[in-house]
């Protein structure tokens, strides 16, 4: 199966007073239908992925390196208008703060007629009657007065519903999602959480959806994608890695995670911090913090091994791994 | 070089059974303009909320945002004005048995955001002095006692002490505003949400940080967060705060293993599942919270309750015993003689 989105390779630089390596070979292959938890820590190079792949970054202070494709399509060759044709076409990208994505002088309604206008080239009249459907779709209460609404009076959860509907209105084929439920209380959360997953079924959405909580990936993804310092290191299905977790990273940010910790006593912690990224890093991104590291750890690259059934790790000790079974 | 050198530890006034802190009855009322043409409207965001902190104890309090947590707080340490209530600090009254200013030594708070809490021009060293030194302790002293402090919290005095806040990182920065606070020898700190904007590997170091640090200084913790995660992890007793209003309170296994209120019981079930074969299928509540200007009345949840009767919209229902050492709710399932249908069946003896 050809999937519809494929990174390989990519490499994000950005210039300026302070050089940033990003991202420093990430590869990602989404299937059609698939839900993709990218996870990763503040600065990990999760949002500069999403942005990356709309080509939404500063075109002059970025050095982009790497192929990108969707639907077959080179995406770094793409002119402005192709560019402007695929983004809010056939994908959609929802952000933590929905008052960023909406327009704060047009209504809800106003704003969704136009993107349909824009994408499907229908009158304005036939794009109103879509934001309707759409409102009714993601749940919003007394849909046909938010129509007319204004994104200021709406509540938080409101003007994500808001936000998602807008994503949607032009039925992409894939959706990225940078922390959506990030920002929104615990109640509210698991409410988008599961309208997300069953909007994408309906849809049957191609999702990457961003995040750094490991409970909020394991609610919403099929495969999931660990980074650390602008690589993946570590990916493969959602019950592979959360129950068999294989890279050092991964294995240490799950035992520190809370979940049925025992009160008082002291958390598996990783030591120190994730890397600077003002240089371009040699051998293992995470080697500083690693209990398991050896000499063995010090090449240059160190590849992603296939321990089976596409479970991924970027370890010398994968290979080791996979031959403890 | 002992604490004793350099500030005073206060000492213990009213023998372990005495709580360290008793709050009464708080309120704490805002006033809002409500743009251009509309009337000014309240916000209750702290309404008649009463706890106490035994010595030695860590409470967490949790709710999601708006619900009080961090204007209790505020309250409590004086930082704003209370509209009613009191505040009693190992049992003396404060405003009249202890001053404000002496209050504010004993308490210290730590927030959320690391960087807007610290001066950037001041070097991490001189950030931790500051506070002894405008209590009267020599500058050679109080920096002396820093570079200690740096040490306790696991930063290398040698490579810290003379950085400034943006050197550091947000894991690193916390430990300075731990430290900070832990210079004027407090008995009581409050976190509010102290370790919520943290990454998930750093959160769980400056966790086992606080936890060796309540050890070595005999502290006593208020931990508020948002994060039910880490209020089960790190507490003794949780206060739960729903619009203003505290509906559930009792110590953390009780109130794990079975919650009595509707609202504790939802925003339990709300937590993500960690297994890939048991994730969440139904939301447990919709909606969001109401606004605080003009909560619902009576029940202030009866608007999100599966439960709710007509007694919940007129009636406010008052935290009642429910048969469990310390453990109180709010509602009116709990009390047996409060008319609902179900009343008395998560009450005592249910
Ligand atoms: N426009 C930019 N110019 C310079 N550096 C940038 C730019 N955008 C991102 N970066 C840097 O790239 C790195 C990766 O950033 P990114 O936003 O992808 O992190 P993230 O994984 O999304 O983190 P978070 O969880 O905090 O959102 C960081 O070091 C960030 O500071
Ligand atoms: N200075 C203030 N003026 C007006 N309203 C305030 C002020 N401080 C807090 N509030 C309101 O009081 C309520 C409780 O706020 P807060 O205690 O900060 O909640 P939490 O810490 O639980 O998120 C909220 O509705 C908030 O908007
Ligand atoms: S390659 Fe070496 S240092 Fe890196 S994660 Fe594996 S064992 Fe640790
Ligand atoms: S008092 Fe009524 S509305 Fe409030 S929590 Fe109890 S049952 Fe629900
Ligand atoms: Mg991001
Ligand atoms: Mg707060």
């Amino acid at each position: 199966m050809n999937p519809i989105v494929e990174i390989s390779d990519l490499h994000v630089r950005f210039k300026g007073e302070r050089t940033v390596h990003a991202l420093n070979g990430v590869d990602i292959a989404l299937a059609q239908g698939e839900v993709l938890g990218l996870l990763g820590e503040s600065g990990s190079g999760k949002s500069v992925t999403l942005r990356a792949l709309l080509r939404m970054l500063p075109p002059r202070r970025t050095d982009l390196k790497g192929s990108i494709r969707v639907e077959g399509r080179d995406v770094m060759t793409l002119d402005e208008d192709a560019l402007e044709r695929m983004r809010g076409g056939t994908v959609s990208m929802i952000f933590q703060e929905p008052m960023l994505a909406l327009d704060p002088v047009y209504t809800i309604g106003d704003q969704i007629a136009e993107s349909v206008v824009k994408h499907e080239g229908v009158s304005f009249a036939a794009g109103r009657q879509r934001a309707l459907e759409m409102l009714e779709t993601v749940r919003i209460p007394s849909p046909r007065r938010r129509l007319d609404a204004y994104p200021h009076e709406m509540s938080g959860g409101m003007r994500q519903r808001a936000m998602i509907e807008l994503a949607l209105a032009c039925k992409p084929k894939v959706l990225l999602a940078d922390e959506p439920t990030t920002a929104l209380d615990a109640t509210v959360q698991i409410q988008i959480l599961l309208l997300l997953r069953e909007l994408q079924r309906e849809f049957g959405m191609a999702v990457i959806f961003v995040t750094h909580d490991i409970g909020v990936a394991v609610e919403i993804s099929d495969r999931i994608a660990v980074m650390y310092a602008g690589r993946i290191v570590e990916s493969g299905t959602l019950r592979d890695v959360v129950k068999h977790p294989s890279h050092p990273y991964t294995r240490g940010l799950l035992a520190s995670t809370l979940h049925g910790a025992h009160r008082g006593t002291r958390l598996q912690a990783i030591p120190g911090a994730p890397p600077r990224l003002d240089q371009a890093p040699v051998g293992c991104s995470f080697s500083p913090r690693c209990s398991q590291v050896s000499s063995a750890c010090a090449v240059e690259t160190i590849p992603l091994s296939d321990i089976g059934n596409d479970h991924r790790v970027r370890c010398v000790l994968a290979e080791r791994v996979l031959q403890a079974g | 070089m002992s604490e004793a050198e350099v500030l005073a530890p206060v000492s213990d006034i009213g023998g372990p059974a005495q709580p360290l802190l008793q709050v009464q009855n708080l309120s704490k009322h805002f006033t809002v303009s409500g743009g251009l043409f509309a009337r000014k409207s309240v916000v209750r965001a702290v309404d008649d909320v009463s706890l106490s902190v035994d010595k030695g104890e860590v409470v967490g309090i949790v709710g999601e945002s708006g619900c009080g947590k961090s204007t209790t707080a505020r309250l409590i340490i004086g930082l704003i004005e209370t509209d009613e209530g009191t505040i009693l600090f190992d049992g003396e009254t404060v405003g009249s048995a202890i001053s404000l200013r002496e209050l504010r030594r004993r308490v210290q708070m730590v927030f959320q955001d690391s960087y807007a809490s610290l001066n950037p021009r001041l070097t991490i060293e001189d950030t931790i002095a500051f506070g002894p030194k405008v209590h009267g302790v020599d500058p050679e002293k109080a920096r002396e006692h820093a570079r200690d402090l740096l040490r306790r919290v696991g930063l290398d005095p040698a490579v810290f002490a003379a950085r400034y806040p943006h050197e550091l990182s947000g894991g690193q920065r916390q430990r300075v505003n731990i430290a900070r606070a832990l210079a004027l020898s407090p008995r009581l700190v409050i976190l509010d949400e102290a370790v919520s904007a943290l990454d998930k590997s750093v959160e769980a170091q400056v966790l086992n940080l606080l936890i060796d640090l309540k050890e070595q200084f005999g502290l006593t913790y208020i931990f508020i967060s948002h994060d039910l995660n880490v209020i089960r992890f790190i507490s003794d007793r949780i206060v739960v705060m729903y619009l203003g209003e505290v509906v559930e309170t009792g110590p953390v296994e009780a109130l794990w293993d079975r919650p009595r209120h509707p609202y504790t019981q939802a925003l339990f079930a709300a937590m993500p599942s960690l297994d890939p074969d048991h994730r969440t299928q139904k939301p447990p509540i919709a909606g969001d919270p109401p606004n605080p200007i003009d909560p619902p009345s009576g029940c202030r949840f009866h608007t999100r309750c599966a439960f709710a009767e007509p007694v919940c919209s007129s009636t406010v229902p008052k935290l009642a015993p429910t048969g469990v050492a310390l453990h109180l709710a709010a509602c009116h399932m709990v009390d047996p003689n409060s008319g609902h249908s179900l009343a008395g069946s998560r009450g005592p003896g249910s």
